[in-house]
């Protein structure tokens, strides 16, 4: 299941935590070989956790961690703002309408329908919250999972070629293809909308347990 | 004059203001243009010291203060830390004091629904702006998802106005618009298509969209024709 879990509440959920930081070394670390920093306890962390982000994460049904991504607002520091300026023709990226989406991972094994919930999360995000594009950092590598899942983004500005190329994206939000994701995750709208109810509090649940 | 011809007359005046009276008096005309019981905003700089305005009584804040409710609202704790719109509806009002609170907050002329927007700043400055009204469900429902957008500008604007309240703040620092940015807001002034401004800067649609859209927020404007007109009036862009 999809759950939208802040950085300050993880410590609600310490194995699904520790699982995701571990397979983010995994992936940034050992497969992809960029230059993060892993802890004593093979966790990668960044300057950003500390910042209380959102985070979704795809539970698999027997608890452990399919894949995962972080947001944080562009009007306060991000990534692309203190790293990328350059591959956005010097504009800081600053809006309460778009938020940056970094470290999209995947643990090892899992199905291409993880990325494909993963994006149908980003979704909800974008419709609930009046959200209008995510930003972010990818390398080559991410561009086939992203066409795969049918949700390329568009590209602000790259540095290097083939392999190592890093790029700066905008994704947008498009019913029609929040359906087509939804569709390649093998979920429901209805199911996605009611783990986003269930993290971020639904109204109607709230309204039943008052006149209880 | 519509809502947003009213909107973007109060935005210029929150825009002038620099004094907590002026925002006083810029908050009271935006609860009352868009009709609501309650419009509060209220931040705490990098300092840590707190400020507010708003439209609920002085009995209610004297009251609020000395109970130390902070400790209890579920709007205050549902929203610390966040960073996303919040409906009053999803909070958790389930304990016993949280429900008694309610019931209090109420006979003050607090709403029974709310819409709240967190705002995290810059080094440790962060801001809820909240809107409350007394009316059923299917009424906010309408109500927020007409002017849930527009609210969230809103809430941001006044926390931009905050910003420049912070001690040793450099003057003009978040406002200037980049090389980019005046290009962009520029040919539009001219009367280009978007369609031509991206081409003329050789840069896609989407691309020119994010500049638009940094702009806009830089200026505190409602949209793009709005953040030209700023932008034009404030001497940034010459056309």
């Amino acid at each position: 299941m999809l759950r939208y879990i802040y950085g300050t509440d993880l410590h609600t959920c310490p194995a699904l935590r520790d699982a995701m930081f571990r397979d983010r070394a995994d992936q940034f670390k050992t497969r992809l070989g960029w230059e993060v920093s892993v802890d004593a306890t093979g966790a990668e962390r960044d300057r950003y956790d500390d910042l209380n982000p959102l985070y979704v994460i795809w539970e698999e049904p027997d608890g452990s961690h399919g894949g995962s991504m972080r947001f944080l607002p562009t009007t306060g520091p991000v990534m692309v703002n203190d790293h990328f300026g350059h591959l956005t023709g010097g504009v800081p990226i600053a809006s309460p309408r778009i938020w940056e989406c970094t470290r999209f991972c995947l643990s090892r094994g899992a199905g291409s329908h993880v990325a494909a919930a993963l994006m149908l999360g980003g979704g909800e995000i974008m419709q609930n919250f009046d959200v209008d594009h995510f930003v972010g950092v990818f390398d080559a590598r991410m561009v086939r999972i992203y066409r795969m899942i049918g949700s390329s983004p568009e590209v602000l500005g790259s540095q290097g070629t083939g392999r190592s190329q890093i790029s700066v994206g905008l994704w947008q939000f498009d019913p029609d293809a929040k359906a087509a994701v939804a569709q390649r995750a093998g979920l429901s709208a209805e199911l996605s909308r009611q783990w986003f109810d269930r993290s971020f509090g639904g109204a109607r649940a709230q309204n039943l347990a008052r006149t209880g | 004059m519509t809502l947003n011809a009213q909107m973007e007359t109060i935005l210029e005046r929150l825009e002038r203001s620099d004094t907590l009276e002026i925002l006083q008096e810029v908050i009271e005309e935006f609860a009352k243009v868009f009709g609501v019981n309650h419009m509060i905003y209220h931040w705490v700089d990098s300092a840590g010291d707190q400020y507010g305005c708003g439209t609920y009584s002085d009995d209610w804040r004297t009251r609020y203060l000395e109970q130390n409710y902070l400790r209890i609202d579920p709007v205050v704790i549902g929203c610390y830390q966040r960073f996303h719109p919040v409906d009053w509806r999803r909070l958790d009002w389930s304990s016993k004091a949280a429900r008694a609170f309610q019931a209090e907050a109420s006979e003050y002329g607090v709403g029974n629904q709310g819409f709240t927007v967190p705002i995290r700043g810059p080094n440790g400055q962060f801001a809820l702006f909240t809107v409350s009204h007394s009316c059923d469900d299917a009424t906010w429902d309408t109500f927020t998802e007409t002017h849930r957008r527009s609210l969230i500008l809103i809430a941001h604007a006044f926390n931009q106005k905050a910003l420049e309240f912070e001690p040793d703040r450099l003057p003009e620092q978040a406002r200037n618009l980049s090389p980019r940015e005046i290009d962009s807001i520029t040919l539009l002034a001219m009367g280009y298509s978007r369609a031509q401004v991206a081409e003329t800067l050789s840069i896609s649609e989407h691309t020119l969209r994010v500049y638009i859209e940094s702009a806009r927020f830089k200026l505190g404007a409602m949209n793009t024709t709005h953040a030209v007109a700023r932008a034009m009036s404030r001497g940034l862009i010459v056309v």
